[in-house]
């Protein structure tokens, strides 16, 4: 029984120590006014929860999140899908495109939010090179408080479509094909063994990668730093930017705390109402 | 496997409006996605002056300083050897840590056992960010802040809930009579553990592995959090502050993402197949 006795400890005396404390700390610490040194004793209650909730660029982060899940659900999803159905018969080049659709999914959100950066550059990007061949002027899309944002749903569509469609690949090669030979034999069309068989069968895959894509958006902060770090005006933050930027940065841990504990409180129920609700039997 | 019965409508043969437009439409999206990678590449190439007159194309005068210069800086170096210092213990202490206590939740039922793999199961429902102040205040009252451990230690607690559950459940599917006779001939857990399981496991711990390395290679906030000397930085760090003094010189910065993402890209097309397994199979069964 030494297995026992030694095994354990370390992963539990871990996680205890970097993942439970501090987020219990997280509600503690989030009743004080306090600037990280010596040890909280300006205690404010609910103060800071308060300031968080009469912060607006809280509500804007937050509907920065909410944007993101809906680009997700309806941009990304769809296309994710339509290439996946399209991929996922093996035809000369498709492992090929597979692979670059993936792609960006490896590379750091540091190094796409730079790349996207120049991209959106408005005199050396690529984007007003385009705007040149129109002589249009090109306009600096992450200055503009109503573009910056908006601006960064693109990368995110780019980065992350390829993950989802790779998710959709492997439940179809997973599918049983016979259901679907049987079906043509029986004189079913190509689109009615899409809308009747493959979709269904898909379902599961579905709600994970909407999972996944909520979950993704609570958690998105590093493509934001290099691409706007929440401005012009803190209009492009996420919760978690908006947590680094009036928290971390400016070490006002009560503050922070409270925004932490609001998004902890956001991830857990959201995951347990989703798996309850949707992802029940799987 | 059949081929020729296809799930896709969009799969007609020939030269059909249907195969014609299914081919526009990949196009479009493959060119979408390579744009940006290919135009970063070769603006590392070119000099300032053309890079705002010829963004696409390839370039007229190849600058080969730009990319010479960086692989010539012991800057560059620095950040590739730290990222691999830490994304190496990384992943070294989280493959051992939570093979042993997946290894202990797979084989041996004892009072709270379930309780405790639900427990550790925890870490799946929230990211680092919402506890990054404790965090850090935690990391330096350990004396932690401003090392390579400050970092290492966090990632591996954040990691170990995922690897732990997509070890347990390989672990389980082993045959039990490989344990049963191990424990008849009167081998020990632990020796079974060690001459076993682990070298049986190959596939999985490469899974793990796989995940565990990628995240911490490209990651960004803990780094961030944690670390104050440029000489500790890992590459996203270092790049970014590579930006932040070269803002002006897009060229170089494009040599200089180009060369830092060069690592991930090269890894990537030689191991594609573990890689995109890994990945996808993790966030599955995770």
């Amino acid at each position: 029984m030494t297995a026992l006795v030694l095994f354990l400890p370390p992963a539990l005396l871990l996680f205890t120590l970097f993942v439970v404390l501090p987020i219990g700390e997280a509600a503690w610490y989030s009743g004080f006014n306090w600037n990280g040194f010596g040890s909280p004793t300006r205690w404010v209650g609910f103060d800071n929860y308060r300031f968080v909730f009469e912060n607006k660029a809280f509500f804007t982060a937050i509907r920065n999140n909410l944007l993101i899940i809906a680009v997700s659900l309806l941009v990304q999803l769809p296309l994710a899908l339509t290439l996946a159905i399209m991929l996922a018969d093996r035809f000369r080049g498709a492992v090929a495109l597979r692979m670059v659709f993936f792609l960006p999914y490896i590379l750091a959100e540091i190094a796409t939010g730079l790349i996207f950066s120049y991209v959106y550059d408005g005199d050396y990007g690529l984007l007003a090179a385009v705007y040149r061949w129109f002589d249009a002027e090109a306009p600096h899309l992450l200055a503009s408080r109503t573009t910056a944002f908006p601006a960064i749903l693109v990368v995110i569509v780019w980065k992350y479509f390829g993950f989802h469609m790779m998710l959709y690949i492997a439940a179809l090669q997973a599918m049983d094909r016979n259901i679907v030979e049987a079906a043509r034999i029986d004189g079913a069309s190509r689109w009615q063994v899409l809308r009747y068989i493959v979709i269904p069968t898909l379902y599961p895959t579905i709600r994970l990668s909407v999972f996944f894509a909520i979950v993704g958006s609570l958690q998105l902060f590093d493509l934001v730093m290099p691409l706007t770090r929440g401005g012009p005006a803190d209009s492009s933050h996420t919760m978690v930017s908006f947590l680094y930027n009036f928290g971390v940065m400016r070490m006002r841990v009560g503050f922070g705390s409270a925004v932490g504990v609001i998004l902890f409180i956001i991830c857990v129920t959201f995951a347990f109402t989703y798996k309850r609700w949707f992802m029940r039997n799987e | 496997m059949s081929d020729r019965i296809e799930t896709s409508p969009f799969s007609e043969d020939g030269f059909s409006p249907a195969a014609l437009a299914k081919g526009a439409f990949l196009v479009l999206v493959v060119v979408f996605v390579l744009t940006p990678l290919v135009a970063t590449v070769l603006g590392g190439f070119k000099s300032l002056g053309e890079l705002r007159v010829n963004p696409f194309g390839l370039p007229w005068e190849w600058e080969w300083e730009n990319y010479a210069g960086i692989l010539g800086s012991r800057r560059y170096w620095r950040l590739l050897m730290n990222s691999t210092i830490i994304a190496t213990l990384t992943v070294a202490t989280t493959l051992v840590v939570a093979s042993m206590a997946a290894f202990v939740f797979a084989h041996i039922k004892f009072f709270g056992s379930a309780m405790l793999l639900n427990y550790l199961t925890m870490g799946l429902l929230f990211p680092a960010a919402t506890a990054i102040l404790p965090l850090f205040i935690k990391v330096r009252d350990l004396g932690l802040l401003d090392t390579y451990f400050g970092v290492i230690l966090p990632q591996v607690a954040f990691s170990l809930a995922m690897s732990i559950l997509l070890l347990r459940r390989f672990f389980k599917d082993l045959p039990d009579e490989l344990l049963e006779a191990a424990l008849v001939d009167g081998s020990s857990y632990a020796n079974f553990f060690r001459y076993v399981t682990i070298p049986l496991s190959r596939p999985i711990l490469a899974t793990v592995g796989t995940i565990t390395f990628v995240h911490s290679w490209n990651a960004y906030l803990i780094p961030l959090v944690m670390l104050n000397s440029d000489s500790l930085y890992p590459w996203p760090l270092g790049v970014m502050v590579y930006q932040g003094e070269y803002s002006t010189e897009w060229h170089l910065v494009l040599a200089f993402i180009t060369l830092t993402i060069m690592p991930t890209v090269l890894l990537f097309f030689f191991a594609q197949k573990h890689i995109v397994a890994g990945l996808t199979a993790g966030a599955v069964k995770g």
